[in-house]
């Protein structure tokens, strides 16, 4: 446990820089959008004469250097503050933390999904490498892997929603259905159906692939041969290699949280789920740079925190890692 | 190469998909000429209906053909311009990072992790909303999410490298260390970054149609992208507008995957045999 610890804070004091790296290019992307916080105030609230508008400047910190206005942004973002958005007439924070949840179970979905499925389909392939469910498997999760996921999400909503009328199309749950308890459950569950499955399949491919060729790569190494040697059944031999294999897909899980989240903003555009992905649509097609930014600035966080809980989940689950100083 | 690339099965599809794809997008304007996005017959038209619009038309009536025609162009132009910009950036800074070394090579690598950090897709949306949708643009949008792979990379092989013989022999006939970072290291570090190129060209075909979908792309040309988004409004009674381009996508990210792979396949062939 001292290890992992010792782990988790290493990789945390080298995600210090890293974020402040983040919050410097958000800031410069910031500066290079035409217009600033005001010309977008005196937009949404319909006009102002040139006195208030510089007086507006000047109240806002605006006039100063682009330096000092980098340590004002860095000092409210240290208390919490991403600043206000025009588009909803609220904190940045207090929108992203309302649209944050809906994204998490989104992705923990989509996340489940793939890992179980693709690794378990990838055991069937790497079982037998070179076997007919080997090269159907291989064909499969390669035209998976190509589909990108809004059309696919396209084409399973005319399937699922509009002709065969099973699942629901757009949303998170029924609009004023009063539900409660389990019903609400069970009604944002069938509405999620088609977003995590759009969201996950081309994880899917991607476990398949990886746990595939992991076996393939372990029945060729020498405690294999030794095991099978010994007259091993089969399948005992299979328990092991999928051990072996297994562990670098956990890596993998948290290299896929960046990307999902990319892939979030346009499933959720897609079934109009109000959740963070689609957010980062709404402050484009507003022309809210700031919320962007909080966006992209709070995305950064959750993957450093997500690739934080994979790291020490793998130092546990292996206990090479991390036990002398020198490695990672 | 070619003949050991057309003798594996991946390689074989791969080159004859991306064949196909490459003759459908240069007869484009011998086929169609003139503007794809003008009106060419009555909106809506099913397809093979009439046999001068073969896939039929959209809601403005515009040729479902020739748009996926010059879709093509688009597609593999930002694919290739793209993945091009970001192996070039990404062997820039592998380079420079492991040939230096020391403080340049920590900052370097502080930049990638930050550029790893930050989900692609939402750089490249954040970018192209910051300075506007048009071609050069969305390349360098795509390039800024996917050049810190390649960089890694380019990175570890140098590292390995500038501790060989050839090297130290270079440094002793006094050729510069700029000189010798680039004609002697560099060559050497590209074929395991190259490698790489199909994944990108893929990704990248891949994120310009999210781009396009989402509005953001080029809107004076076509994309398949943009015009899955404009078949959404009439999904329920016209889904070929949407599924059309949607095959096209498929189709091309396919056949890049495919050579990538039969390249390595066949590199693998011939190290068995030497």
């Amino acid at each position: 446990m001292n290890r992992t610890l010792t782990l988790v804070r290493r990789r945390l004091l080298t995600a210090l820089p890293v974020l402040l790296i983040v919050v410097c290019a958000t800031f410069l992307l910031l500066e290079a959008a035409p217009g600033d916080a005001v010309d977008a105030y005196i937009l949404s609230s319909g006009g102002g004469d040139a006195e208030l508008i510089a007086k507006l400047r000047i109240e806002w910190g605006l006039d100063q250097s682009a330096v000092s206005r980098l340590g004002v942004y860095v000092w409210s973002l240290l208390h919490g503050d991403l600043g206000w958005s025009v588009l909803f007439g609220r904190p940045i924070s207090s929108v992203i933390l309302e649209r944050l949840p809906t994204t998490l179970l989104l992705m923990t979905g989509a996340i489940a999904l793939s890992f179980f499925l693709g690794t378990s389909l990838g055991i069937v392939a790497g079982a037998r490498p070179g076997s007919i469910q080997d090269r159907l498997l291989s064909i499969g999760s390669l035209i998976l892997y190509a589909i990108p996921g809004f059309w696919l999400g396209l084409v399973l909503a005319i399937i699922f929603a509009v002709h065969l009328r099973w699942l629901p199309s757009a949303g998170i749950e029924s609009i004023a259905s009063g539900k409660h308890g389990m019903a609400r459950v069970l009604d944002i569950a069938r509405h999620l159906v088609l977003p995590v499955v759009s969201l996950g399949m081309i994880y899917l491919a991607l476990y398949i692939r990886m746990m595939r060729t992991g076996m393939a790569e372990a029945w060729r190494q020498d405690f294999v041969r030794g095991l099978r040697a010994r007259g091993l059944p089969r399948a005992i031999i299979v328990r092991r290699i999928v051990r072996n294999a297994l562990l670098p897909l956990v890596t993998m899980l948290g290299v896929q949280c960046a990307a999902m989240l990319g892939g979030s903003v346009v499933i959720e555009s897609v079934f109009a789920v109000p959740g963070f992905g689609r957010l980062a649509h709404e402050a484009v097609s507003a022309r809210d740079t700031p919320l962007l930014l909080g966006v992209i600035l709070s995305s950064a966080v959750l993957v450093i925190l997500v690739n934080l809980v994979v790291d020490a989940v793998y130092a546990w689950l292996d206990p090479r890692i991390g036990s002398t100083g020198a490695s990672a | 190469m070619i003949l050991n690339l057309v003798r594996t099965p991946e390689g074989f599809v791969g080159t004859i998909l991306l064949g196909l794809l490459t003759v459908w997008a240069l007869v484009a304007p011998w086929a169609y000429p003139g503007d794809p996005l003008s009106i060419a017959g009555p909106a809506l038209l099913p397809p093979w209906t009439d046999w001068s619009l073969p896939l039929g038309t959209d809601r403005l009536g515009r040729n479902i053909a020739a748009g996926l025609m010059y879709g093509a162009r688009t597609s593999m132009i930002v694919g290739l311009a793209a993945a091009g910009t970001a192996i070039l950036l990404g062997l820039l800074v592998g380079v420079a990072a492991g040939f230096i070394g020391g403080v340049v090579d920590e900052t370097l690598m502080r930049i990638t992790d930050a550029f790893q950090t930050v989900p692609g897709f939402l750089l490249a949306l954040a970018f192209v909303s910051v300075v506007g949708p048009s071609l050069p643009v969305v390349v360098l949008a795509i390039a800024l999410g996917t050049w810190p792979p390649p960089a890694r990379i380019a990175r570890a092989e140098v590292l390995s490298l500038r501790e060989r013989d050839f090297v130290a022999a270079a440094r002793s006939i006094g050729m510069r260390p700029v000189e010798i970072a680039f004609r002697e290291v560099l060559p050497n570090a590209l074929p395991p970054v190259l490698a790489l190129s199909s994944v990108i060209v893929a990704a990248a075909i891949l994120i310009e149609a999210a781009l396009s979908f989402l509005g953001l792309g080029d809107p004076n040309r076509v994309t398949w992208g943009g015009m899955i988004s404009e078949g959404r409004t009439v999904l329920r009674t016209a889904p070929w507008l949407s599924i059309f381009p949607g095959i096209a996508l498929v189709t091309a990210v396919l056949g890049v995957y495919l050579t990538g792979e039969g390249v390595v396949e066949a590199h693998a062939r011939r190290e068995m045999l030497l």
